[in-house]
C-alpha cells in the first residue's frame, strides 16, 4: 500500500489512487474485461441468488417432508413415488398437455393465418393490428373474469344469449367436465395471439421480396410460393413461437385460477393444470415436499419438451 | 444538605425510571387484513392501553392469503406475535408446530370458558388444554328475498321453518324462461359457499347420522344418513328444480342480484348484503326436519397466546386476550364488524335476540357443530367434487358417497401431525 502510495506521490499526480496503478499494471484487453464482468456480475449474482439458489433447494426440498412447521427431513423417494401413484397428478398431467398438444398449433396457425393475410391488408393496417394486439396488454386476471361472465349459463351469459337468439341449445361451458377445459383454452390462445401475429408479420416483412417477385416470374403459385419459399424462410420465427407458446401452455394458471375460482381447476379437476396443482399442494395443504416434487417434475417436463423442439425444428445443414 | 436532597432525588428518579422500564411493555398483535376487524381491533387496543398504562400493543396485519404461511414463517424466524388470531381449523398445524402456548389456567379457568362461552369452543381444546378463545363466532342462516316471497304469493313475514316448507317455497319461487332456462332460482345451490357445510354438519345429523366420529378423525357419512342427506341435496337441482349450481356464478351473486329466492350463507354476508337496495331481505333459522331436529354449523377466528411470549410479555398478553375475550371487547366487535359476541352473556341478550337480524344466527349457535378440518381446503374442495360428480356426470349418490368418504379420509390421514 504504502508502496503504491509512494508511486502515486512520484508520478505527481495528487490523488493518486490504486486504480491509476491498477490501469498501468494491466493491458488494454484486461481492463475491458474486468469491466465487462463487473458489470455481468451483478445479474449474475442476481440470477444465483434469486433464481438458482431456490432452483436447487426446490430439488433438495423434493426429498423431503418440509411442511413449514418442523424441520424438514429427508425421506428419499416417497413423494415421487406418492406422485406418480396420485391419480389427481396423472389427470392433471394429461389436462397439461392437452392445454399443450391442441392449445398451441391451434395458437399457431390462427396466428399464422391472421399474420399472412394482415400483412397484405393497407386498409387501416394498424388500427386492426392494435386489436389484435390489445388482449395481449390486458391482465389475465381481468379477461379471464370478463369471459367467466360471458360463459355463464342464462340469464347473465352473453355467449348463451347469442345462442339462443339462433336457436341453438345453451351450452354449459364452464360447468361441464367436457367443454371447461376448451372453454378455458380458447381464452388463453385468445390472449395470446396478439404477440405471435406481431412476431410473425416481422418475420414475414424479414423476407426479402426479390424472393417473391423471382418466384413470379417462374409462375410459381400462391399455394406453392407459401410452402416454397414463405414457410422455410419463416422457421427461426415459427421455432421461437412454438417453443414459446408450448412453455405458455406448460404453465398456464391465470386464466384456470381465475375463471374457476370458486371451485379452482374444476368441476371435478377437469381443467387443474400442473402448476395450480403445485400451488394448492404448497400454499393450501402446506405440504412442501410433495409440491417440490411436482415442481421437479414440471421441469424436466418444461426442458425435455424445449429440447426435443429444438431439435425436431433445428436448421439442418 | 442540598447534596443530600439532590441524591435523593436523583434516587427517586432512578427509581420511578426504573418502574417504568419494568412496566413498559411492547406486544405485538397479528391478524389478517379486513377493514372493519382492523378498525374495530384499534378501537380495543385504545381502549385496553388506557386501562392499562405500562403495556402498548402493536397491531401487525397481513392479506388472508399470505396470512397463515406469515405467521409461520415468522415463527420459523424467531419473530412472531405475542398475541395472534387464527382460524379455528388451523389449531392443529399450530399446536404441532409449537406455534401457540396452552392458555394459562390462573387467568383462564377451564370450567369459566366452558360455562360462559357457547360451546364451540371446545374446537380450542386439544388434550387438557384450550389453546384460545374467540372474540366473534359465525353462525348461518336462511336468507330470504321478501319481494320475491310476494310476487311468489307466499308471505313474507313467515319464511319456511322446515325442509319441506323450504322447498315448497323454493318451488314456487323458481321461473324458467320458454326454452326452460332458470330465470330465478328458487334457493340458492353453492357447494363452494357453505352448502358443504349445510351437507355436512346440518343435513346429515337431520337424516339421522353423523359427519364424523373420533373427534372429526374418522369420516363416518358412508351411511345410510349420509346418502339421503345428499340425495335430498342433488334432488333440489335434478328433480325439485329449484336451482341450479352455478347459477350466475356464486349463489351469493344471485341472491344479490335479485336472482334467487333464498341461499345459506352467514353472519359475515351481512356486511355485503347491508348494501342491496333493490328488495327487503329477511334471515330465518336454517329449516328444521320434519321432527323438528335442526342444526347448525359455526366457526370461529379465536385469538392465542404464542409459545414463545415469556415473562413480562406473557403477563400483557394475558391481560391483552383477557380484554378481547371481554364482554366490553365483543360489544364494540358486533357494533364495527357484525360478527356475534362468542360469550353467552354478551350474545344472548334483550336486544340482540328481539333484533330480526342477528337472532336467527343466536339461535343456531345453541345447537351448531363445528367440524375440526384437518385440511379445510382440501376437505371443501372433496364435497364439491361429491356433488358434482352426481350432478354433472350423473354418478349414483351412493358411488359418489363411497369415493367421497374413502378420499377425505385420505386427505384427513396426510394431513395428520
Amino acid at each position: 500500500m504504502a508502496a503504491i502510495e509512494q508511486q502515486g506521490a512520484a508520478s505527481g499526480r495528487p490523488g493518486g489512487s490504486p486504480e491509476t496503478s491498477f490501469g498501468d499494471r494491466f493491458s488494454m484487453r484486461t481492463r475491458r474485461l474486468v469491466w465487462v464482468w463487473s458489470f455481468l456480475a451483478l445479474p449474475i449474482l442476481f440470477y444465483a441468488i434469486i433464481r438458482f439458489y431456490p432452483t436447487f433447494q426446490a430439488f433438495y426440498l423434493s426429498f423431503t417432508n418440509w411442511d413449514l412447521l418442523r424441520p424438514a427431513k429427508l425421506i428419499g423417494f416417497a413423494n415421487y413415488i406418492k406422485l406418480f401413484k396420485d391419480p389427481q397428478f396423472w389427470k392433471v398431467f394429461k389436462n397439461t398437455f392437452t392445454y399443450l398438444i391442441i392449445g398451441t398449433p391451434i395458437s399457431l396457425v390462427t396466428a399464422f393465418t391472421i399474420a399472412f393475410f394482415l400483412d397484405r391488408v393497407r386498409f387501416m393496417h394498424n388500427f386492426i393490428r392494435a386489436l389484435y394486439f390489445l388482449p395481449f396488454l390486458t391482465t389475465a386476471a381481468a379477461m379471464a373474469w370478463v369471459w367467466r361472465w360471458f360463459y355463464q349459463p342464462p340469464p347473465i351469459g352473453v355467449i348463451n344469449d347469442v345462442f339462443s337468439m339462433l336457436g341453438i341449445p345453451q351450452q354449459p361451458f364452464i360447468r361441464s367436465t367436457d367443454q371447461a377445459l376448451f372453454s378455458i383454452m380458447v381464452t388463453a390462445i385468445w390472449a395470446g395471439l396478439g404477440f405471435q401475429i406481431i412476431i410473425f408479420m416481422a418475420g414475414l416483412r424479414a423476407i426479402p421480396s426479390t424472393f417473391y417477385e423471382a418466384a413470379r416470374i417462374d409462375g410459381l403459385g400462391e399455394w406453392a410460393i407459401l410452402r416454397k419459399i414463405t414457410l422455410p424462410l419463416l422457421k427461426p420465427t415459427t421455432v421461437f413461437l412454438v417453443v414459446f407458446s408450448s412453455i405458455g401452455f406448460l404453465r398456464i394458471f391465470d386464466q384456470v385460477y381465475n375463471m374457476t375460482t370458486n371451485d379452482p381447476g374444476g368441476p371435478l379437476g377437469s381443467t387443474k393444470p400442473l402448476v395450480l396443482m403445485i400451488y394448492q399442494t404448497a400454499f393450501n395443504s402446506y405440504a412442501m415436499g410433495y409440491a417440490a416434487a411436482q415442481t421437479v417434475v414440471l421441469f424436466t417436463i418444461l426442458l425435455i419438451v424445449s429440447l426435443l423442439q429444438l431439435w425436431i425444428l433445428r436448421e439442418k445443414k | 444538605m442540598r447534596k443530600a436532597t439532590l441524591f435523593a432525588g436523583l434516587v427517586a428518579g432512578f427509581s420511578t425510571f426504573a418502574f417504568n422500564a419494568a412496566q413498559a411493555v411492547e406486544i405485538e398483535y397479528w391478524q389478517y387484513v379486513f377493514d372493519t376487524r382492523v378498525k374495530a381491533m384499534d378501537q380495543l387496543i385504545t381502549e385496553f392501553q388506557k386501562a392499562n398504562p405500562g403495556i402498548t400493543v402493536k397491531q401487525v396485519t397481513f392479506p388472508y392469503a399470505d396470512y397463515q404461511t406469515r405467521v409461520i414463517a415468522a415463527n420459523m424466524a424467531g419473530n412472531g406475535p405475542d398475541v395472534m388470531q387464527l382460524f379455528y381449523g388451523w389449531l392443529d398445524k399450530f399446536v404441532a408446530g409449537g406455534l401457540l402456548a396452552p392458555l394459562p389456567k390462573d387467568a383462564f379457568p377451564h370450567a369459566k370458558i366452558e360455562s360462559d362461552f357457547f360451546p364451540i369452543v371446545k374446537a380450542m381444546k386439544r388434550g387438557d388444554e384450550y389453546y384460545g378463545l374467540p372474540t366473534a363466532v359465525r353462525s348461518l342462516a336462511l336468507f330470504y328475498n321478501k319481494k320475491l316471497f310476494t310476487e311468489a304469493g307466499l308471505d313474507p313475514n313467515n319464511p319456511p321453518k322446515t325442509l319441506d316448507e323450504y322447498v315448497a317455497a323454493a318451488q314456487k319461487i323458481a321461473k324458467r324462461d320458454a326454452s326452460g332456462n332458470l330465470t330465478v332460482e328458487g334457493s340458492t345451490l353453492d357447494m363452494g359457499g357453505q352448502d358443504h357445510q349445510w351437507w355436512r354438519e346440518v343435513l346429515i345429523r337431520q337424516f339421522g347420522g353423523v359427519p364424523y366420529t373420533d373427534n372429526d378423525q374418522k369420516v363416518a357419512y358412508n351411511s345410510e344418513a349420509g346418502i339421503k342427506a345428499l340425495k335430498f341435496y342433488t334432488s333440489l337441482q335434478l328433480e325439485k328444480k329449484i336451482g341450479a349450481a352455478g347459477f350466475m356464478d356464486e349463489g351469493q351473486a344471485a341472491f344479490r342480484g335479485g336472482k334467487a329466492g333464498m341461499t345459506i350463507d352467514g353472519t359475515f354476508r351481512l356486511g355485503a348484503f347491508k348494501s342491496i337496495k333493490d328488495f327487503e331481505w329477511g334471515v330465518t333459522e336454517l329449516p328444521a326436519n320434519a321432527q323438528g331436529v335442526r342444526s347448525n354449523y359455526a366457526s370461529y377466528f379465536a385469538n392465542g397466546i404464542s409459545a414463545k411470549a415469556k415473562g413480562e410479555e406473557l403477563e400483557a398478553s394475558k391481560k391483552f386476550l383477557a380484554y378481547i375475550t371481554s364482554p366490553a371487547a365483543m360489544d364494540i366487535w358486533l357494533k364495527t364488524v357484525g360478527e356475534l359476541p362468542a360469550l353467552r352473556s354478551a350474545a344472548l341478550t334483550e336486544t340482540n335476540l328481539k333484533d330480526p337480524i342477528y337472532a336467527p344466527f343466536l339461535k343456531g349457535l345453541e345447537y351448531a357443530h363445528t367440524t375440526l378440518f384437518m385440511d379445510e381446503q382440501a376437505q371443501r374442495q372433496n364435497a364439491i367434487d361429491m356433488a358434482n360428480r352426481v350432478l354433472l356426470q350423473g354418478q349414483s349418490v351412493e358411488d359418489s358417497i363411497k369415493q367421497a368418504a374413502a378420499a377425505e379420509q385420505e386427505i384427513i390421514d396426510a394431513a395428520k401431525p
